[in-house]
Formats: C-alpha cells, sequence, structure tokens
C-alpha cells in the first residue's frame, strides 16, 4: 500500500467522528444531487417524450414561410413603373395539389405522413353545444403517425374507415353530453353546413380540454363539409428519429414550398427554458456539494493544524513536500470515493422510493408516478463532483502542510 | 577514518528589522565512528547548527558537506533524498506518529526509501527493536510506551535506512535519569559497534560524559572542541 495512502487513511481513521461528519456530508450531497437530477431530468424527458409523442415532429401548413413574390415582378424585376396595392387573387385555403406533395414527403426516408384538414366546428346533442377542432384525416396513415389509435378506449381508426358518416370523440365530450358509442351527433362547420355524424370511436387521452375539443372524421368528410375539396390544410409527419426533425423539415419546406415547422422550432422557448431549468438545478444541488466540501475542508485543516510536527518529523525524515501534499489530498480522494460511492448507494435508494410516490396532477384524470430518469451519466456527475469538491478542498490545507518547513516547527518544540 | 560530516566556514543569519546571527563562521568536521556533543548555554545557536549539519537549514555562507558531498549545490529534492538516506534524527521530543504502532514508526522511513521490499523491512525494523530493547513493544503505540521506550524507538526509527550520520537534538532532555543514561549508552554503543558517527546537543553532562568529543558553543562560534580520545591519550 502506498505510504501517503497508509498515512491518509490513519489520519482519517483516528479522527472517527470529524471523518464521519465530512463523509455524512459528501453522502447527503450526492445522494441529493442524484435525487433531485434524477428527478429534473426525469420530468424534462418525460415532458419532451410527450412532447415528441402526443405532437407532430413536423407539421407542414398551408402557409408559407416568406410572402411570395408578385408574378409581375417576377416577369419584370428591372420594370420603370411600379404598381402598388396587387392584391393576391382569392383562392380556397389549403394545400393545392397534396397528392403530389404528399408524394414528395413519403419519398423522405425514415418518415410516415399524414393528410389532415382541420379547421373549428361545433358539435350540437340536444340542444347542447361545444365548440371543437374538427379533423379530417385517413386513417390507416393517421395509424403512423399519431397515438391516437392507441388512446381509443371504444372502436378504431379502422371503424372511422369503414364509415364516412362515423365521428371519433373524446371521452370528455362522451361524458359531457352523456353520449354513448353510437350516439348520432350533429357536425356544423363554420360556415353553417351541417351533418350528421354516428360516433364511431371514443379516446381518452387523460388532457381533459384535448378530449373534450378534439374531434375527428374521414378526409373527405371534412373536406365535403368545410367546403374545401381536394384541400388539405396540413401535412403530420412522424420520424424514425426526432431528433432529425429540424433538417427534415428544411429538406420538406425547401421541396414543397410549404412552412414546414418541426417540434424544435415550435417548441424552442421551451427546449430553452428546460435548458435553463437544468442550468439552475445543477447550481443548486451542486452548491450542497460546495456545502460538503467545506466540511472536508475544516477536517484536514483540523488535522494538518494537529500534524504539524508530524509534518516537520515526515520532513525531516526525508519526505518530499509533494509527498507530504499528496497524503492530505488522499485524504480528500478517499473522502471523496468512500463519500460517492456510498452516496450514489443512497441516491439510488431515494430514487426507489421517489419511483413510489403517486401524484394525481390537477386537470389530469389519471394518476401518475413522479419520472424518474435513471441515465448512468448523472452518477458519473455526482461522483465526479464529489471528488472535484473533495480534492479542491483538500487541496488548500494539503498545500499548506507541503509549506512547513521543520526547523521552525523543530525550533518550537524543544 | 573517514570524514562523514564537514562544517566549512558556515554561518547562519535571519534577516529582519533587528538580524540575528545564529550560527557563525563554524568550521567542523565530524568523522564516521565518533560520539560528538555540541554543548552550550541556551541560544547559543547549537540546535542551529545541528539543523545545518543535518541539512534541515541552509546556510548563509560556508558549505556543509555530507560523505564529501558539496550540499551547497543541492536542490531542495537531492536536500531530502540525502536526509532520508544518509542522515537519522532524534529529537527530544520523541515526534513518533501516534496512529502507527511503534514497529510501523521504524518502518516508514524504510518504506520511503523503498530500499527493502516489505518483509526484509519488516524483519530489519524488528531486529532494530531487539537490539534498542523495546522488541515487546512492537505492536503498541507510542501513548503505550514511557518515555524512554519512546526515545529507543525513535533511535530505531532513525536508524532504519543504515545512516551515517544520528543527528540527536537533546536526546534526553525530556528522561529521567535512568533513561537518559540507557539512551546514552545507546547511541555510544552505535558508534562503537555499528561505527555510526552520532552528533548530539545537549545540556547534559552525564551524557556528554562519554563523547568522543566535547564541542563547545558560545554566541554561534565554536569556543572549544575538546577531544576525549586525545587527552586520554595524552593521559596514558
Amino acid at each position: 500500500m502506498p505510504i501517503a495512502f497508509t498515512i491518509a487513511l490513519a489520519h482519517l481513521t483516528n479522527r472517527k467522528r470529524q471523518t464521519l461528519v465530512s463523509l455524512g456530508g459528501v453522502v447527503l450531497g450526492v445522494a441529493f444531487f442524484l435525487a433531485v437530477s434524477s428527478l429534473m431530468r426525469g420530468s424534462e424527458k418525460d415532458f419532451l417524450k410527450r412532447l415528441v409523442d402526443n405532437s407532430p415532429h413536423i407539421t407542414v401548413y398551408d402557409e408559407y414561410r416568406h410572402p411570395g413574390v408578385q408574378p409581375a415582378l417576377l416577369r419584370w424585376p428591372q420594370a420603370a413603373i411600379d404598381v402598388h396595392n396587387v392584391k393576391p387573387q382569392r383562392e380556397t385555403r389549403g394545400i393545392r395539389g397534396w397528392p403530389q406533395r404528399m408524394a414528395f414527403i413519403e419519398a423522405q426516408p425514415g418518415l410516415r405522413a399524414a393528410p389532415v384538414l382541420a379547421d373549428s366546428a361545433v358539435i350540437d346533442f340536444a340542444g347542447r353545444q361545444q365548440g371543437v377542432q374538427l379533423s379530417g384525416v385517413v386513417p390507416d396513415k393517421m395509424k403512423g403517425v399519431t397515438t391516437l389509435e392507441e388512446k381509443m378506449v371504444v372502436g378504431s381508426l379502422d371503424a372511422l374507415a369503414a364509415n364516412p358518416n362515423g365521428i371519433i370523440v373524446g371521452q370528455g365530450l362522451i361524458d359531457k353530453f352523456s353520449l354513448h358509442p353510437g350516439s348520432v351527433v350533429s357536425v356544423v362547420a363554420g360556415d353553417g353546413e351541417a351533418r350528421p355524424l354516428r360516433i364511431v370511436g371514443v379516446f381518452r387521452t387523460g388532457n381533459s380540454s384535448y378530449d373534450e375539443g378534439q374531434a375527428f372524421v374521414v378526409l373527405k368528410r371534412a373536406q365535403s363539409l368545410f367546403g374545401r375539396e381536394n384541400r388539405i390544410n396540413r401535412v403530420v409527419i412522424q420520424l424514425d428519429d426526432p431528433y432529425a426533425a429540424q433538417d427534415v423539415a428544411q429538406t420538406i419546406e425547401a421541396g414543397i414550398g410549404y412552412k414546414s415547422v418541426s417540434w424544435i422550432e415550435a417548441t424552442e422557448d421551451i427546449l430553452s427554458l428546460l435548458v435553463v431549468r437544468n442550468i439552475v438545478m445543477y447550481s443548486v444541488v451542486s452548491a450542497i456539494l460546495v456545502v460538503a466540501s467545506f466540511g472536508i475542508y475544516n477536517t484536514i485543516s483540523t488535522i494538518v493544524l494537529e500534524k504539524t510536527r508530524d509534518i516537520a518529523i515526515l520532513k525531516s525524515m526525508g519526505f518530499h513536500a509533494r509527498d507530504v501534499r499528496r497524503i492530505f489530498l488522499v485524504q480528500g480522494v478517499i473522502v471523496g470515493a468512500i463519500g460517492s460511492t456510498l452516496g450514489v448507494l443512497l441516491g439510488v435508494a431515494l430514487m426507489k422510493l421517489l419511483e413510489q410516490v403517486e401524484i394525481k396532477p390537477p386537470g389530469v384524470v389519471e394518476i401518475v408516478h413522479l419520472p424518474l430518469w435513471w441515465g448512468p451519466e448523472q452518477y458519473a456527475m455526482a461522483a465526479a463532483f464529489a471528488m472535484l469538491s473533495c480534492i479542491a478542498a483538500s487541496s488548500l490545507p494539503a498545500r499548506r502542510a507541503g509549506r512547513v518547513h521543520p526547523v521552525d516547527i523543530l525550533r518550537g518544540a524543544t | 577514518m573517514t570524514e562523514v560530516l564537514r562544517a566549512e566556514n558556515v554561518t547562519r543569519s535571519l534577516e529582519g528589522e533587528v538580524p540575528v546571527t545564529l550560527v557563525r563562521d563554524v568550521n567542523l568536521t565530524v568523522e564516521a565512528g565518533e560520539f560528538v556533543c555540541i554543548m552550550g548555554p541556551s541560544g547559543s545557536g547549537k540546535s542551529s547548527l545541528l539543523y545545518l549539519l543535518g541539512l534541515l537549514d541552509v546556510p548563509t555562507q560556508g558549505r556543509i558537506f555530507v560523505a564529501g558531498e558539496d550540499a551547497s549545490t543541492f536542490d531542495d529534492d537531492r536536500m531530502t533524498d540525502v536526509r532520508l538516506a544518509r542522515l537519522g534524527y532524534v529529537f527530544q521530543f520523541h515526534f513518533l506518529l501516534a496512529e502507527f504502532t511503534t514497529l510501523e514508526n521504524v518502518l516508514l522511513p524504510m518504506r520511503k526509501l523503498g530500499k527493502l521490499d516489505e518483509d526484509a523491512a519488516r524483519a530489519r525494523a524488528a531486529q532494530l527493536l531487539d537490539r534498542l530493547g523495546v522488541a515487546d513493544q512492537a505492536n503498541k503505540r507510542p501513548s503505550q510506551l514511557s518515555g524512554g521506550q519512546r526515545q529507543r524507538v525513535a533511535i530505531a526509527r532513525a536508524l532504519a535506512n543504515d545512516p551515517l550520520v544520528i543527528l540527536a537534538d537533546e536526546p534526553t532532555g525530556n528522561l529521567d535519569s535512568a533513561s537518559s543514561t540507557n539512551v546514552r549508552d545507546l547511541l555510544h554503543d552505535l558508534t562503537h559497534e555499528l561505527g555510526k558517527a552520532v552528533v548530539a546537543v545537549t545540556h547534559d553532562s552525564n551524557f556528554a560524559s562519554v563523547a568522543d568529543r566535547r564541542i563547545g558553543i558560545v554566541d554561534g562560534r565554536i569556543d572549544a572542541d575538546w577531544d576525549a580520545r586525545k587527552s586520554a591519550t595524552s593521559e596514558a
């Protein structure tokens, strides 16, 4: 066993109480670091998962990111006369020639796309009305791009495909209007066009506003109801790799001209908020370890003060200043290593306890468990930060020990 | 005789508002097997000279030679290495490490030097403790030993790396008369049986009575250098 380690271990084991207090600080610091980190990162990942799973990775809208240039300006870019107040020709809103554009999108690798025509409508039943977002979908394609099929509690998207006069509504609306599968409701479009549709499916996401405010019909039915034949107003796309959404969206937008928004772009502010939140969180949990490192500093400083004569005798015996420094640095390393190991174990135990906690957030029907992240890098991060804190805390007393001049001490002692 | 230590015109001054000269222009040679006692009143510079001879301090002027090597050419590392391999120290207070047993204290310098493997070092430590009469205390902590026993262990530790010279600063200053005599005789035997040089600072005339040389220091200067061997020869 290296001599510095032997002496360091002897110093620590001879001051059991002080060592245990220092060790306790590191253990608690690492454990809380892990518990808080896994909670925060878990909630972040859960949030992103919900974001990624429950919303399209890319949505192509029936609009342009930059206004189109007037044909006259394209024809005569250097024209001497400038015509003001030119109004674009009125046209039915929506993505024109959508089958061709869908073909372009579907030709891209690693994605699934579904055309949608969504607009506001009112569902009328027994004199009660509920405003909803009515989406016209192609059921087969919809299965590949949303989790709607998984959220169905009654019926399925296939039932919608089989019944052009069918409608899928949320459990919230069913409860609100006391509806049943098979009930017929009247769906009124914005221009007053109304159509009776039979409920062929019910979904439940757990989000009450979604469960009350969304409804699905087949695309043809929506096109006819909204008077926008051969039009869709968005394409929803799911990717095999959600994090490639930004690049794929740019490719699609460059290919078809319509505005393509990735989930990353749509939630840019939230993602930057998450980064800030992580910085705040790691600053706070790191502060626990910094406080713990003061305990180590205190312990090792005390040992250096108490052991000044020993240091002097070691140096007179032939120990280099670096050997003496190493003895006290090793003490920090020992406390850091044991503290990190025990801290990780306690942290895992805390995480297991947190995993058992059941909560029911307001507005959510289902009981949920605290989202925890078990990623290995947080253990490495906690242990590395603890080690760094311990080494930093021991380095100051170690340097002081290394500077002890034996003659000053021996002269004072005799 | 082989020269093991030599001070050549050594002066040690401390700078400050009032400069102090601890050792003035000292010339001294110590040979292998010699038992040299440095004596003088308090504050005369005895210990300062010992620290200079033991490479714990650096002269302001002059040079120290250890086994013929000029220590003024040594850097800190070399100085430390020479202390480890060639010099052994015994102080008034034993300065044994309280956390370690007697045997472990003696092992420390050997472990640091690393010339012997652990088994050989343990065997040597046990042998030294046996020679100094404290073999039965090998597994005790320093706090469990008497003052005389601790000082014997300190001598064993000083001998661990088979040094050329043992430098002792008031080695009996903290002991009762019986223990003092015992430690004195042990150090004296080292010179004759093992050929070690011993340079000891002392106030104790009983201790100095067995020395080969007694060097008197006053105000940092060598005031007297009395060689018992020559006196004995001349008396004979």
